[in-house]
């Protein structure tokens, strides 16, 4: 047990381990923004489409739940470009995280969507609002704010679970450490560093969603 | 040379599949053990142990399960252990399945009601025998649903082990589409295997939870 820990090449390439960071919390946010649209759509169809369409839906949750994100990674990054799509590392990470991050966020938001009471969509409409109205301010907006540490939990998986796309080479936090790592040789020194930079970005993103609640959410309700 | 999709190439992504499964195992149970003394850990009176395995459950689930996998298996050579990717995949997942355990089943057993502790206690149990004759039974019925379905989430996480290079489903899957390349096909039937392994335990796991959550409501 004489091991000499040499973290200085770690930190000699502190600018090019922020960069990674920066896409990692990039990907995270557009994974996020465009995931929930993905899920709002989604849940929204499962809950009251037409047949065809819920099973549809059904099948996408199902086999994204079912299957690891590397082979979900490596089916957008390999698979598209044989029929024809080339995506950069970036852009395959983007959607892998979109496609994996929707299918769990629409099961939450379907839940929270389920819970409002019918008579609050019928009071709603009773009131003479249009369905879209009564869609966005009655049912989504209680919706989520009853399912947020559900989905926002979710959020945090899938910033770190983003680290599983260095196997693609995208310039993500991962990726930055195993390229310091390929040219220093200090693996144990980089990894540590570098999964306490996850952690301190987890902390900052549970941070992040709690203001975000105190600021959307924080109206005080009586349901009874 | 790039070789065709055949017969052979089909059975060697099955034949990994032993290897998915071994590690999933090896996870479970080792993961189920530590696991325990989380949750115990977790739900006891005393502080110290209280905030070690608050700590714990925090930093597993606050990092990469790739960078855990990292760290056991480069962490090793520096305490001078030369690990196989094999043996450090399998130490990985199970500290990192012992911390969702744990924190799955700290839930369950603080689901026992408290009077249940207060009158076990009032019986004269000690802490052995109040956890393992009224306290566990009671909050293993309430596990059985969210541990099933947590397996999914570890055979789904051996797949990480294709990265520090052990040779399981996935990395057979990237072997074999290195020498074909028919990536599609081959992570294809690699995706439809995984589903084949996890889906029927997540329809155990919703239907084991309609079944246990039907009296109370």
């Amino acid at each position: 047990m004489t091991y000499d820990f040499q973290f200085d090449a770690v930190f000699a390439s502190w600018d090019y381990l922020l960069d990674g960071a920066w896409l990692t919390v990039r990907l995270s946010f557009g994974a996020m923004a465009i995931g929930m649209v993905v899920a709002i759509l989604c849940a929204l169809g499962k809950t009251s489409g037409p047949k065809p369409v819920r099973w549809a839906i059904n099948a996408y949750i199902e086999v994204i739940r079912n299957t690891p994100f590397l082979v979900q990674i490596f089916l957008i990054f390999f698979g598209l470009p044989t029929v024809g799509l080339r995506l950069s590392p970036d852009m395959a990470a983007l959607i892998a995280m979109v496609v994996n991050v929707g299918a769990y966020a629409t099961e939450i938001i379907r839940a929270g969507i389920e819970s409002i009471h019918k008579g609050q969509i019928e009071a709603g409409l009773a009131l003479g609002l249009r369905p879209l109205q009564v869609f966005r301010h009655i049912v989504l907006k209680p919706a989520l704010r009853t399912v947020y540490p559900a989905l926002t939990s979710q959020f945090i998986l899938l910033m770190l679970s983003s680290s599983v796309v260095s196997a693609i080479s995208a310039d993500e936090l991962t990726s930055v450490a195993n390229n310091i790592q390929s040219q220093t040789f200090r693996s144990f020194e980089i990894y540590i560093v570098v999964t306490g930079v996850y952690l301190v970005l987890a902390l900052m993103f549970s941070a992040l969603f709690a203001g975000i609640y105190r600021l959307a959410f924080a109206y005080s309700i009586d349901r009874r | 040379m790039i070789r065709a999709f055949g017969y052979n190439e089909f059975l060697f992504l099955l034949s990994a599949v032993q290897w998915t499964l071994m590690l999933s195992v090896i996870a479970f149970i080792g993961g189920g053990i530590v696991g325990l003394f989380v949750a115990l850990g977790r739900t006891s009176d005393v502080k110290p142990l209280r905030l070690l395995a608050t700590g714990y459950i925090q930093l597993f689930q606050g990092t990469p399960l790739l960078m855990q996998l990292f760290l056991v298996f480069f962490g090793a050579t520096v305490i001078g252990i030369d690990m196989s990717p094999w043996v450090a995949a399998a130490v990985g997942l199970t500290l990192n399945t012992s911390a969702f355990l744990g924190e799955i089943w700290r839930g369950c057993i603080q689901s026992v009601p408290r009077g249940q502790w207060e009158a076990a206690s009032s019986l004269g149990l000690r802490y052995p025998g109040l956890m393992r004759y009224v306290i566990l039974p009671q909050a293993v019925k309430v596990a059985v649903p969210p541990t099933v379905g947590y397996l999914v989430q570890v055979i789904k996480g051996t797949s990480l082990a294709a990265i520090i290079g052990f040779v399981e489903l996935t990395r057979a899957g990237q072997i074999v589409n290195n020498a074909t390349f028919q990536p599609f096909l081959v992570f294809g039937i690699v995706a439809a295997i995984y589903f084949a392994l996890c889906w029927p335990l997540s329809l155990l796991s919703q239907r084991l939870e309609a079944r246990y959550a039907a009296p109370s409501r």
